[in-house]
């Protein structure tokens, strides 16, 4: 955005919110307006400006009160650790308490408020002020005959409030038609704030509204406040843009498989995940396996829980092996417990923000948001968590939603209206099948990453949430003992066929064996038949030699040698 | 400025004898500088204090100009503002002071009808 054009100066209030609204503060050295019924928060507003206009912004004011003393003025805003006494003693402010008594006054002819500006300005120079606040000057019209002189005296009083160069806040009582029962609004007209104060559902809720702020650009919503401890906080959250920068940095959820289904890495940092289901799936379960995990990085998580007590969940946990008491002693894990129906939602949603604002942490968990569900406030919720889902956002909070859907029919069309808040939806629900409920977890969308489309079967053991792959087979889906049986069966089948194999594989050693035994005594027979043979042959040729010798022998002896042979022949 | 030299001169000499008077009036009027409504308040008030309260009564006259941080003690509003500070209780009496009667009943010097 190109810088804007001399904008009207503005007396910042140093009030949550209410600066967002009004684009910087109240119209400076100009008269404001703050009307609303009895007991919406004007006294508070109007003092609490002052107050840190003194601390903050080094500007002393005056307060004029009408109605309360200083003295009781003093001691109510003591709860909101307003030190009045002290920033009087440092001439920070001056308190003036006028006392009007209509039963003491007898008025006997023309007169004017010039006694109110003497002191008023008396006021205001004695410390050099540049707010005063006039709370509410309307008790002159009851203590002060004739409101024609008043009402000429008060556009006096505005005027010369304007030339004195003083932020003004002028607090006025709701009339009937008017904003105000003596219609100032009709003097002041730089700007005027209307706060409510109402209650719907048996709980009570504020607002405020900038009806008017001439000069200057403003949010025109209503805008819930409350009233808590430290003061006034306005909640313009619905003012905040879609801006927030995504993060492509993931963190894991705590569960390893589920990790691996939501491409692996877990969710973005920085973005919603809602956890859906019936009652009794582990949506806390989920939700608890998320912030350990945190704490494990050493990151800090904050834990609220609208339905059970911190202890309730640390015990429970601890019976599926989420152990979170060591976190929370380590001050990385904090709980914040209330019931929903204790304050109204802007209370709640405030709440919220106070507590983030102080511990700062990387994961949010609510738990469950179905209960802020009271009666028809849908939209409220909604809204509610619009804001809430903007702010975590701004400030790269990852959050986690539980929400409780009611039993029956369409999971996801209960969960329609929060559902385009929401970057991550687990839905969690039982499986019914073979006279037993079993849980499954799907994932219905996850933004911006590629992630499983199966339905897991998740138990929950003494180590937390386990994701298993659900039976898928010819016949159908199993889950629970459904799987197991049949995961028994095909054990079984799986064993017979080895057995045959080993059976099959032992009768052929089996027969290889007896092959060769054979073998080996043929191999013997042979050798032996062997054996004998060589001896014979052996004797043969013994004896052949022999007898070759014999007929020498004899042929020497017969003396024929030379013709022997011839003769032999011859003879023969 | 003119007030402040009439107060003696008119008030105090006739203060002093009543003072130890139980139905001695102390009045201060408050101003706020030389206007036409403080000055005919200052008149009437004389005339009236001449008239019915004759040799019993002080007036003060405090200009919120000189002395502005006298308005918060006394709780001024309305100029002019006539206080009755005795006898008790106090008593305030706003405007010029013209409606003679309204004077009177807020001084208790007539009954209230």
């Amino acid at each position: 955005m190109k810088k804007s054009r001399t904008q009207l100066p503005k007396s910042p209030t140093g009030i949550q919110g209410l600066d967002e609204v009004t684009g910087g503060g109240l119209p400076k050295g100009r008269p404001t307006l703050i009307c609303g019924g009895s007991g919406c928060g004007k006294t508070l507003l109007a003092m609490e400006f002052l107050v840190r206009g003194a601390r903050q912004f080094n500007e002393p004011g005056v307060f004029m009160a009408f109605e309360e003393t200083a003295k009781d003025l003093t001691q109510n805003v003591a709860s909101l650790g307003f030190d009045l006494k002290d920033l009087i003693a440092r001439k920070k402010m001056v308190l003036d308490f006028v006392y009007i008594e209509r039963s003491e006054i007898e008025e006997t002819g023309e007169y004017d408020l010039e006694g109110l500006f003497i002191r008023l300005g008396q006021a205001i120079d004695s410390i050099g002020a540049k707010r005063v606040v006039l709370d509410t000057i309307e008790s002159l019209f009851s203590g002060l005959p004739n409101p024609l002189i008043l009402r000429a005296e008060l556009r006096r009083l505005f005027r010369w409030l304007k030339d004195k160069g003083v932020t003004a806040i002028i607090t006025g009582e709701r009339g009937e038609d008017t904003l105000t029962r003596q219609g100032l609004e009709e003097y002041v007209s730089d700007c005027v704030i209307v706060l409510d104060h109402r209650v719907s559902n048996q709980v009570s809720s504020r607002r405020l509204r900038v009806v008017k702020y001439r000069g200057s650009t403003h949010g025109k919503n209503e805008y819930p406040f409350l009233i808590d401890e430290d003061g006034i906080l306005v909640l313009p959250v619905t003012s905040l843009g879609l801006q927030h920068i995504a993060s492509t940095d993931r963190i894991p959820t705590g569960v390893a498989r589920l990790d691996a289904m939501l491409g692996g890495a877990g969710y973005y940092r920085g973005s919603s995940v809602l956890v859906s289901g019936t009652a009794g799936t582990g949506k806390t379960s989920f939700a608890a396996h998320f912030a350990e995990a945190a704490c494990r990085r050493g990151e800090r998580a904050l834990y609220f829980a609208f339905e059970e007590s911190p202890s309730q969940i640390m015990r429970n946990m601890c019976s599926v092996g989420i152990d979170l008491e060591p976190w929370v002693k380590k001050g990385l894990l904090q709980f914040q417990a209330t019931r929903p129906s204790f304050v109204g939602l802007e209370m709640h949603l405030t709440m919220i923000h106070k507590a983030v604002n102080a511990f700062k942490p990387q994961v949010v968990i609510v738990d469950p948001l179905s209960s802020f569900i009271i009666g028809g406030n849908e939209t409220e919720v909604k809204s509610m968590l619009m804001r809430l889902v903007d702010f975590l956002k701004m400030n790269q909070i990852t959050a986690l939603f539980t929400n409780l859907t009611s039993g029956g029919g369409a999971l996801e069309l209960t969960d329609v209206a929060i559902s385009s808040l929401i970057d991550t939806w687990l839905l969690l629900r039982n499986i019914e099948i073979g006279g037993e409920r079993n849980r499954g977890m799907y994932i219905l969308k996850s933004r911006g990453m590629a992630h499983s489309n199966q339905i897991r079967e998740f138990l929950l053991t003494d180590h937390g949430v386990q994701l298993r792959d659900m039976y898928v087979g010819p016949g159908g889906v199993l889950t629970g003992s459904a799987r197991l049986a049949q995961e028994m069966r095909e054990q079984a089948v799986k064993t017979a066929r080895k057995q045959e194999v080993d059976r099959r594989q032992l009768e052929l050693e089996r027969k290889r064996k007896a092959l060769e035994a054979q073998i080996a005594a043929m191999r013997a027979e042979f050798e032996a038949q062997e054996a004998e043979s060589l001896k014979i042959i052996g004797q043969e040729k013994a004896q052949e030699t022999q007898l070759a010798q014999d007929r020498v022998g004899m042929g020497l002896s017969r003396k024929a040698d030379a013709k022997s042979n011839k003769e032999k022949g011859d003879t023969k | 400025m003119k007030t402040k030299p009439t107060k003696p001169k008119s008030a105090s000499p006739k203060v002093r004898p009543a003072e130890g008077k139980s139905d001695a009036f102390i009045l201060r009027l408050y101003v706020a500088g030389q206007t036409l409504k403080s000055m005919a308040a200052f008149a009437n008030l004389k005339k009236i204090c001449e008239e019915h309260l004759a040799g019993r009564y002080q007036i003060e006259v405090v200009d919120l100009l000189e002395n502005p941080h006298l308005a918060r003690g006394d709780q001024i509003l309305a100029i002019p503002t006539l206080v009755r500070k005795l006898p008790e209780p106090v008593r305030k009496i706003i405007g010029d002071l013209s409606n003679t009667e309204r004077v009177l009943i807020g001084l208790d010097l007539l009954p209230r009808e």
